[in-house]
C-alpha cells in the first residue's frame, strides 16, 4: 500500500497514544496508565525503523511535554534515546520471545520512569510517592496484547 | 529497504542534533523561561487533542444530567432555592459592611478597591505531569486570561494561571512546591509567605518567629502584598506550629482550605489595580501591614 497510507496509519495510533496518556482516569487508576508513548514508539521503531526513528520520538515527546505541562524537552530526549536505542539494536530485538520484549519494555519504562523523575527534581523538589513505578506492571502486562493488536494493524493495512 | 550500512552514522548524528536541540529546550524553559510567550501558539497547537481527550467524560456528564428524573430535579431546585435565600440574605449585610468598611477607610485615608470581574470556568480533568501540581481549565487568552492570574474556588484560594493557550490554559496550584503566595493571619495580622510543599495537603511556612503569634487552626488569607492576589482570600489553615528553644524561626505547615483535587469548576479573577514593580512600596504603605 501506498507511502501515504502507510503514514496515515501510524500517526493515527500516534494521536490514539497521545490521547491515551492524558485520558482523564479515576484518581486511583491514574497510578496504572500504562505508558502508551513508550509501547507505540517501542513498537513501530522496532516494526519499521527506517521509518519511525529518532526524530519521531523527538516530535512526539515534545507534544506529550506539551500536552502534559512539563518542562519542555524532558519526554523529547527521553523519547528521542529510547528511539535510538531501539532502531540500533532491533534486528536482536526482533528476535527476541515474548517473555523477552515484554521485560525488555519493562526495563526500558523504567529507565524512563527513573531519568523523568531526575530531570524533575534537578528542577525542584519532589516527593516520590511509590505508585509513580506501577504503571510499569500495567505496561508490561499489556504489553503482549498490544504487540498483537498492532502487528494485525500493521498487516490488515499493509503498513510499511 | 535501504541497505543497513548506510544507516549507521547518520542515526548517530540525528541522535545528537536532537540531543542537543533537547537540551536546548529544557534549559532555555526551565533556566530562562524562554517560552513564556510563545507557550501560548505551543499550547494552541495540542489543545485539540486535549478537548478529544476531555470529550468523552463530558458527553457522559451531559448525558447523566440529562438522565436525570423529575423528582431529583425538583430536589435539586429546592436545595438550591434555599441555598440562594441563604446567600442573599447574606449580601444584605454585607453590602452594608462594606459601606461602613468604605467609609471607615475614607477616615483612614486608605482606600481599597475590590475587583469584582470574574469568569467560570471549568477544571478539564486530563493527566498532567506527575511531578508538578496543576491542572488544565477550559478558558485562555481567547477569554482574558493571562499569566499570574488568581484563581479561586467557593472554599479559597486554588493557585495562579501558569500558562496561557488561545483557548485552555494551566493553573499552578498552590500546593506546587515552586509556588508560594503571600497571606496574613487572619485573627493578628501577622504577615507571612505559603510555600507549596509538593504533596497534596500539606503547605509550608518558612520564616516564621518562633515567637510569633500562631496557633493551630489559625486561618490564613492571601495579604494582597506582591499585588498578584487580591486580598481577603482564605488560602489555608494551620495545622502544626512547632519551635524548638532557641531557635530562630518555628517550624509551621498548614493545610489548603480549598479541595484542590475534587473542584470541577473555578473562578478566575481579575485582579485591576495589579502594582507595577515600583509601586510596591507604596503598597506596603498603605495595605494591610499598616491596617492593623
Amino acid at each position: 500500500m501506498s507511502l501515504l497510507n502507510s503514514y496515515r496509519v501510524i500517526y493515527c495510533t500516534f494521536l490514539l497514544g497521545l490521547t491515551g496518556a492524558i485520558y482523564p482516569l479515576p484518581i486511583f487508576l491514574n497510578a496504572f496508565r500504562p505508558d502508551w508513548m513508550v509501547l507505540i514508539i517501542f513498537y513501530w521503531v522496532l516494526a519499521l525503523p527506517h521509518r519511525i526513528s529518532v526524530m519521531h520520538g523527538f516530535v512526539l515527546g515534545l507534544l506529550l511535554d506539551l500536552l502534559l505541562g512539563s518542562t519542555l524537552g524532558m519526554h523529547a530526549l527521553l523519547f528521542s534515546l529510547l528511539a535510538y536505542f531501539v532502531s540500533i539494536g532491533y534486528q536482536r530485538i526482533r528476535y527476541f520471545t515474548l517473555v523477552q520484549t515484554t521485560l525488555l519494555v519493562g526495563f526500558l519504562i523504567l529507565i524512563t520512569k527513573l531519568s523523568l523523575y531526575w530531570l524533575a527534581s534537578s528542577l525542584q523538589e519532589i516527593v516520590l510517592h511509590k505508585h509513580y513505578f506501577w504503571s510499569i506492571f500495567t505496561s508490561m502486562l499489556i504489553w503482549p496484547w498490544f504487540f498483537f493488536f498492532m502487528r494485525y494493524l500493521r498487516q490488515r493495512f499493509k503498513v510499511s | 529497504m535501504k541497505p543497513i550500512f548506510l544507516r549507521g552514522p547518520s542515526f548517530l548524528l540525528r541522535l545528537s542534533i536532537v540531543i542537543a536541540f533537547s537540551v536546548l529546550l529544557f534549559l532555555a524553559d526551565s533556566q530562562f523561561n524562554l517560552f513564556a510567550s510563545s507557550r501560548l501558539y505551543l499550547n494552541s497547537l495540542v489543545s485539540p487533542i486535549q478537548y478529544v481527550a476531555d470529550a468523552p467524560q463530558k458527553l457522559s456528564i451531559a448525558i447523566s444530567e440529562n438522565l436525570l428524573t423529575r423528582q431529583a430535579l425538583k430536589e435539586r431546585n429546592q436545595q438550591l432555592e434555599k441555598d440562594n435565600l441563604f446567600l442573599k440574605a447574606d449580601r444584605l449585610l454585607l453590602t452594608q459592611l462594606q459601606n461602613e468598611n468604605k467609609q471607615l477607610r475614607e477616615l483612614l485615608n486608605s482606600q481599597r478597591n475590590f475587583s469584582y470581574k470574574r469568569m467560570i470556568t471549568e477544571v478539564m480533568s486530563l493527566r498532567s505531569d506527575p511531578f508538578t501540581h496543576q491542572l488544565l481549565i477550559d478558558k485562555g487568552a481567547s477569554d482574558g486570561v493571562y499569566l499570574g492570574q488568581p484563581v479561586i474556588n467557593e472554599q479559597g484560594v486554588v493557585g495562579q494561571v501558569s500558562q496561557v493557550g488561545s483557548t485552555t490554559s494551566r493553573v499552578l496550584l498552590i500546593v506546587d512546591a515552586s509556588h508560594g503566595i503571600p497571606v496574613r493571619v487572619q485573627r493578628n495580622d501577622i504577615v507571612a509567605i505559603v510555600h507549596g510543599s509538593g504533596a497534596w495537603n500539606k503547605l509550608n511556612l518558612p520564616f516564621v518567629q518562633s515567637n510569633a503569634d500562631l496557633k493551630e487552626g489559625d486561618l490564613l488569607v492571601t495579604s494582597g502584598l506582591g499585588g498578584r492576589f487580591p486580598a481577603g482570600y482564605p488560602v489555608a489553615k494551620i495545622s502544626r506550629f512547632n519551635y524548638q528553644k532557641g531557635a530562630l524561626y518555628a517550624d509551621v505547615t498548614a493545610t489548603p482550605v480549598a479541595l484542590l483535587d475534587r473542584s470541577r469548576y473555578l473562578l478566575l479573577l481579575w485582579n485591576d489595580h495589579q502594582f507595577t514593580e515600583s509601586e510596591l512600596s507604596l503598597d506596603l504603605e498603605s495595605e494591610d501591614v499598616i491596617a492593623k
